[in-house]
């Protein structure tokens, strides 16, 4: 096997990983923070993809769009907590299950009746066109490298916004005690519109950098939900740094076992059937590892838990 | 004027009735303890002070404003630093962090919480479970300093601390008490509490059943009411 295919998929991997924490984090921190299972953040990404690509169809820059995916998603997710997701806090998980699964296709037929049935298209912005040569002599697509490099920044900025910042302190503390910061002078209502609208933009940002990759259509979130859900079990729920190392895992192992494990097979069995049984088994893959991870740290690698 | 006033205190738990009729006062610059045997309502009344439990009826107000009905942090911010049962020092942030999270300006910094209470200082970087009990107390009051209150409010501050610790304890109260902070203390050590203590409210079965200065507070009161 060659070198640059490897070192390619690989990569491939860490950008699905960057991709899945930008997911991940915010689901992790509303979880966290407000004990709140939002079914509903993967509609957040979609509305996300959907800004910039009209947003960049009418003003011709993918730049402005990727702005308008972060404002439309905050904006969108500040509102929902406001109108919906605030009453939801006190209620148990079933009932949160239930009201977010309608947002989900309140918003899908929202954006439906909004934006026709048709995909948009967005494409790569001209910067990030092209690729880069790979150790090897394989090639690799700027716009992928582009999207790990800003899934590390946005790491290293939410890193530094919860573990430096007094939002963060805050959030923190809402995380362990909230009637007890309540009790202190902060206000958590507000505190709490903030996390989501903030778990809302990383989810926006999410969908519009994905947009140019794939096609950007109602639905388009709930596969990636899915995914972030495995995520934040598998790092443990609440904990940002936990996101960050289960999306990268999630990203490479789903990625590596579509690659390698039909390949292994065929030096077991035939052609056709090691290519069956190995994308069968790579589709199970990450949930075989969530559950393996989970039968040794049932809270998940880095639990928030103090 | 009074600072806090308290005036028929009723509060519910769903349809279980806790507080019957609670009043009490705190003057500015004023020590006052609450006190009572347990489960007389003492940290409910606290509770309906700072909005945790909404009262049925009855008022509070603060520095002449009716606050009953605000939301809690409403309330805090108006200047009430509570110091809980339990201490609940936020254990997944360090000492800084505790002091700094719900901090609001005045002339308690950083730097005079430490001076208050030098331990605080050593630990400045360690994460508040990794505390003793007796850190983790005056963390908390450290915590409720740092919002500036204009009443600071100490729920069973010392209980289950060792004798030095409490001394640590008492020592601070003094200390603030000197300095004209307004305090509202529930605390069991008679001994400690009355010398330091300008007025006492006794609770008994959720109300008001005694207050006067604690020269009032006979020894015969004092076992009717306080009495194990």
């Amino acid at each position: 096997m060659q070198l640059p295919l490897l070192l390619e998929q690989l990569l491939n991997g860490l950008q699905l990983g960057v991709m899945l924490f930008l997911m991940a984090a915010g689901l992790t921190l509303i979880f966290g923070v407000m004990g709140l299972i939002n079914l509903a953040h993967g509609s957040l990404y979609m509305i996300g993809a959907f800004a910039c690509a009209s947003v960049a169809a009418a003003t011709g820059s993918f730049w402005i769009g990727l702005a308008a995916s972060l404002a439309a998603a905050a904006a969108a997710g500040a509102l929902l907590e406001m109108l919906v997701i605030r009453r939801l806090y006190a209620r148990d998980h079933l009932d949160q299950v239930l009201a977010t699964f309608a947002l989900i296709l309140i918003l899908s037929e929202g954006t439906r009746w909004l934006f026709g049935s048709f995909p948009l298209y967005l494409d790569i912005p001209p910067l990030l066109q092209g690729a880069v040569p790979l150790p090897g002599g394989g090639q690799y697509q700027l716009y992928r490298l582009a999207i790990i490099g800003v899934g590390v920044l946005v790491a290293v900025g939410l890193y530094w916004l919860i573990a430096r910042t007094r939002l963060g302190m805050r959030i923190r503390a809402g995380e362990s005690d909230r009637e007890m910061i309540g009790a202190l002078g902060v206000d958590i209502s507000s505190l709490y519109t903030i996390v989501f609208a903030l778990g809302a933009a990383l989810a926006g940002f999410a969908g519009a950098l994905v947009g140019a990759l794939q096609s950007v259509q109602v639905g388009m979130g709930e596969p990636v939900l899915i995914l972030a859900f495995v995520v934040i079990v598998i790092g443990g729920i609440g904990s940002i740094k936990g996101a960050l190392v289960g999306a990268i895992l999630v990203g490479v192992v789903d990625t590596m076992g579509r690659f390698l494990l039909p390949q292994i097979l065929a030096l077991m069995l035939p052609a056709a059937q090691a290519g069956m049984a190995g994308a069968a088994l790579a589709s199970m893959l990450i949930y075989i590892v969530m559950a393996l991870i989970l039968a040794l740290r049932p809270r998940g690698l880095f639990s928030a838990e103090a | 004027m009074s600072l806090l006033g308290v005036t028929r205190l009723e509060t519910f738990y769903g349809a279980s009735q806790a507080l019957f009729g609670v009043t009490l006062e705190v003057g500015e610059g004023e020590v006052v303890a609450l006190m009572g045997r347990n489960g007389m309502g003492k940290t409910t009344t606290i509770r309906s002070i700072l909005g945790l439990e909404r009262p049925r009826t009855g008022t509070v107000s603060f520095g002449g404003q009716p606050i009953s009905g605000m939301r809690p942090h409403r309330i805090a911010r108006l200047g009430i630093g509570l110091v809980p049962e339990g201490r609940r020092c936020f254990p997944n942030l360090t000492v800084l962090e505790n002091l700094l999270a719900a901090a609001r300006p005045g002339d308690w910094t950083v730097t005079r919480i430490v001076e208050l209470f030098p331990r605080l200082g050593e630990r400045r970087g360690q994460y508040a479970n990794t505390l003793s009990g007796g850190e983790q107390q005056m963390l908390a009051i450290g915590r409720a300093l740092m919002t500036n209150p204009r009443l600071l409010v100490l729920d069973e501050a010392t209980e289950g601390l060792a004798p030095v610790i409490r001394q640590d304890i008492w020592a601070a109260i003094r200390t603030l008490k000197g300095r004209g902070q307004s305090i509202l203390v529930v605390d069991k050590t008679l001994s400690e509490l009355l010398p330091v203590a300008d007025r006492c409210f006794v609770l008994e079965k959720g109300a008001t059943v005694f207050s006067g200065p604690p020269a009032a507070l006979t020894a015969e009161l004092q076992d009717r009411y306080l009495g194990v």
